[in-house]
């Protein structure tokens, strides 16, 4: 089975070089695109089922690579669903493209490397040693990077790449350290022997702190994600939506395959950093996703929120497996894994549905959207239902992860150390706030693009997207649909991942009477998405009904937003910044440091009344800002060394030298 | 026998440290030249006797290339080149004489103590000659460091180079192709360094190399 995922890895990347000669032509979107979706949907099926029929894990060596050591490579049940994830997200993209590619105006700037993308986020899964890993993580982040400085005329967008590359190749030597550490002094590369060789505590513990920073800068936690929001946009919409959807659920797949696989018995304060990381990131995310104003680095934003969930979900996890609770640590690890899964369907939908409206008017900027849903209901309707589900609302896929979080937050009193006692709940209120946070958000997201009155001419000419587009969009808002109806189904199918990772899994649902879920005891708690999705649609259809019978059914024409405004221009509509306002006054002020300043004209003067919002990224003024200035300082101090006279040069090597001869007489 | 072969191993790498300090205060470009040639001859003869005295007959080869092209022929071509550089008279110092023997005195020093201290379970014989090819490298450097004129640092450069080669054939003798390859290597840098003296003198009128350094308008 092992063997057919490499030969589809190898024909992507085989696509790749075709691609770098096809990309001109007139066929090579649809030839990239849709062998991309073959090969991926091929990638897709193995992936399942392996999943479904957890065998042996199967394992190959190859003779390539570094001399004695080679490429290992292992599909395991957690591979298998990483797997799934990563090949569903690349496949839909893949559909997507076969549309939105035909658009795009640098196709040879895309073609290429994009299977070479879809191959390299493969092999990272795939890995089996610290070497592949490593290769397969940067090649995975230059080949994103290339996609993301695709349209490197745009503005801001050659600097996103240059961020994004900076923190890329720092959180890869931070692996590369956090690997060094478990691999020992002797050197086992393979993760079959660094499995069996646990290190000493406070080893372990850097491991823990290396992988956190390492996995955490790729999948976007606060405050490493500051490259996230500007290189996520800057990509083409379906790219976009596999960094969002895919790429940080592959660097999820990196910090789990190191912190519960590797690294041995986790220790209680482990959990703590991770919740706390993981609280903050969720609400952090949240929040500035409130103040944007721009579709796509909106929702690139929600993914830094999300990631915080799962890694909410994978804190509880260690923490619980650290006091034995291993039931408990298998209801937290499947919330987290079924959070991946959600996330990576409702975001790539998301950012489908912004690459369609992008296509549409070439706005990413919801103020000039609006009234979008009569030009193009149906792209309208599947955001709909991605922004309910990723409000998390019944009966769609992001609740039950959700809930599944909340049920383990729940369990926390059964934990012994009062730290945790303390934070778990806190943990618990930060989820609470960022889930109606980010239903805010998303009231916002679609109420300004869709509803109204459109602002611009060209928000008023957009027209419906293509049918490639449309299938995939409905494809997946059908999976967020029936991953919330049926949430069973995918729980078990979970069950062998989390048993290889925290030794049991959570009790076997689809036997559960009316196909509700029951994570602990029927007495604690269950959840029956099929009986809250039959009464919402029951109840819609009787209140729909009853108001079209028993009131007028004609069509009528209101004033639309009268709310004391009789004046017929859109700008009188509310916009995104003043539907923001009432949250920006509650937090702004704390975690952007907002002021708004109102200029009002004085009676009689000609020119317009302002307001102007200021806006601070606290985590970029306090952290990065400091370290560019740091930086900038030593370079321009340094500076100095390259102008010197060859003399001084060898002066310089000739003390360095005598120095560390020094050093070796002193010391030794 | 064992007692000679270390006796005169150590004698011959005494006096190329000896020798090196010899270059080191030399002002006159003539005299460094003619010390640089006593210097591979002694360094021709270590070579030789480390080849007797391992019976490794391939450290003869070393032995007459050092003979033949250190001793002999870069020396010449180098006293041809300030012949028509018109700098054979020229005097030249940086550091006086004392602080640059005081410098070598210590830099010895430390190559013994670094030297004898890491190597203490290796061969006698090896450890000696890698404690003074040490010292021949150190002084080479300090030569090139302490030089202002062109023409000395190459002469520098050689001796360092002729430190490694005494390093290499102490400790079991070095294969023939690397020690080929390095006195290739030696030489093209040799014929490199002397196209750019003359390029250097053609364009600022002398070899000194502070007239670069003026030129790149370098504060001393």
């Amino acid at each position: 089975m092992l063997a057919y995922a490499l030969y589809s890895v190898a024909a992507l990347l085989a696509l790749a070089t075709i691609a770098a000669a096809l990309a001109a032509s007139v066929h090579g979107n649809a030839t990239v695109y849709g062998a991309s979706l073959i090969v991926t949907l091929a990638l897709c099926a193995i992936a399942l089922l392996k999943l479904i029929q957890p065998a042996s894990s199967s394992t190959v060596v190859l003779p390539i690579g570094l001399p004695w050591l080679g490429a290992h490579f292992r599909m395991d049940s957690v591979a298998a669903f990483f797997l799934v994830v990563v090949d569903l997200g690349g496949a839909a993209a893949s559909l997507f493209a076969l549309g939105y590619g035909r658009h795009e105006q640098v196709p040879q700037r895309v073609l290429p490397f994009y299977p070479a993308f879809l191959a390299a986020m493969n092999l990272v899964v795939l890995a089996d040693d610290a070497f592949t890993f490593l290769v397969s993580w940067e090649f995975m982040s230059l080949t994103s990077w290339a996609l993301v400085i695709a349209h490197h005329r745009e503005r801001d967008n050659v600097r996103a790449g240059y961020i994004y590359l900076l923190m890329a190749s720092f959180g890869t030597l931070a692996l590369l350290l956090a690997f060094g550490l478990l691999a020992g002094v002797d050197g086992h590369y393979a993760f079959s022997a660094i499995r069996f060789s646990h290190p000493a505590a406070g080893s372990a513990a850097l491991v823990l702190l290396l992988a956190l920073i390492g996995a955490g800068s790729k999948a976007g936690v606060v405050p490493l994600h500051a490259w996230l929001p500007l290189a996520h946009p800057a990509a083409p919409s379906h790219v976009s939506a596999l960094l969002s959807g895919v790429m940080t659920k592959v660097a999820v797949y990196g910090f789990i395959r190191i912190v519960f696989d590797l690294l041995g018995p986790p220790s209680w304060w482990w959990s703590m950093v991770v919740l706390a990381v993981g609280g903050i990131t969720a609400v952090m995310g949240v929040l500035y996703a409130l103040m944007q104003h721009d579709l796509k680095r909106l929702l690139a934003y929600h993914t830094v929120e999300n990631i915080g969930i799962i890694f909410i979900g994978l804190g509880l996890a260690l923490a619980f497996k650290s006091y034995d609770l291993d039931w408990a640590a298998a209801l937290a690890l499947t919330a987290g894994l079924f959070h991946v899964f959600n996330h990576s369907i409702f975001k790539g939908l998301l950012f489908f549905g912004a690459g369609a409206v992008l296509n549409a008017t070439g706005e990413r900027d919801m103020e000039h959207l609006g009234g979008l849903i009569n030009r193009m209901p149906q792209t309208a309707f599947v955001f709909l239902v991605g922004c309910l589900a990723i409000s998390a609302l019944p009966p769609l896929n992001g609740f039950v992860s959700e809930w599944l979080t909340f049920q383990a937050i729940l369990v926390s009193p059964q934990l012994p150390s009062w730290g945790l006692k303390f934070l778990v709940p806190a943990v618990g209120a930060l989820l609470a706030l960022a889930a109606a946070l980010a239903a805010a958000c998303f009231v916002k997201a679609f109420g300004i693009t869709f509803l109204g009155r459109p602002r611009t001419p060209v928000a008023e000419q957009a027209r419906e997207t293509d049918r490639f587009s449309l299938a995939v969009m409905f494809a997946f808002a059908a999976i967020c649909l029936i991953a919330g109806v049926l949430p069973g189904v995918f729980i078990d199918a979970l069950a062998p991942v989390t048993k290889s990772l925290v030794g049991v899994s959570m009790p076997h649902q689809t036997g559960v009477q009316w196909l509700s879920i029951v994570p602990i005891a029927e007495s604690r708690s269950s959840y029956n998405g099929l009986l809250v999705f039959l009464f919402v649609v029951l109840s819609g259809s009787i209140a729909a009904f009853v108001i079209h019978r028993l009131a007028s059914d004609r069509l009528r024409r209101g004033p639309a937003w009268n709310c004391g405004y009789p004046d017929l221009s859109p700008v009188t509509q509310y916009t995104a910044s003043s539907f923001a306002q009432p949250i920006r006054r509650v937090f702004g002020t704390l975690v952007f440091r907002a002021r708004e300043i109102g200029e009002m004209p004085p009676p009689g003067a000609a020119q317009p009344a302002r307001l102007t919002v200021e806006l601070h990224d606290v985590i970029w003024d306090a952290l990065y800002a400091p370290l560019e200035k740091g930086i900038a300082y030593a370079a321009e101090k340094l500076n100095v060394l390259q102008f010197f006279s060859i003399r001084r040069y060898l002066s310089l090597v000739f003390s360095a030298l005598v120095l560390l001869l020094l050093v070796l007489a002193i010391w030794l | 026998m064992r007692g000679l072969n270390f006796d005169v191993a150590h004698l011959l790498a005494g006096s190329l440290v000896l020798v090196s300090f010899v270059q080191l205060y030399q002002d006159r470009l003539y005299a460094l030249l003619n010390i640089y040639a006593l210097h591979a001859l002694v360094l021709a003869l270590s070579v030789a006797w480390q080849a007797f005295a391992q019976d490794a007959p391939h450290l003869y080869v070393t032995a007459i290339i050092a003979l033949v092209f250190k001793a002999i022929v870069i020396p010449v071509v180098l006293h041809r080149i300030i012949v028509r550089l018109g700098i054979h008279r020229e005097i030249e110092k940086v550091v006086g004489v004392g602080p640059a023997m005081l410098l070598g005195i210590g830099l010895v020093a430390l190559s013994m103590v670094v030297m004898l201290r890491v190597t203490a379970d290796a061969d006698p014989l090896a450890r000696e000659d890698l404690a003074f090819a040490l010292s021949v490298v150190l002084l080479g450097l300090l030569m090139m460091v302490t030089r202002r004129n062109a023409v000395s640092q190459v002469v520098g450069f050689m001796s360092l180079e002729n430190g490694l080669v005494l390093a290499a054939t102490g400790a079991k003798g070095m294969p023939l192709v690397v020690e080929i390859s390095v006195a290739f290597s030696v030489l093209i840098a040799f014929i490199v360094i002397g196209i750019f003296l003359f390029r250097i003198r053609e364009r600022f009128d002398s070899v000194d190399l502070q007239a670069l350094d003026r030129f790149r308008g370098e504060r001393r």
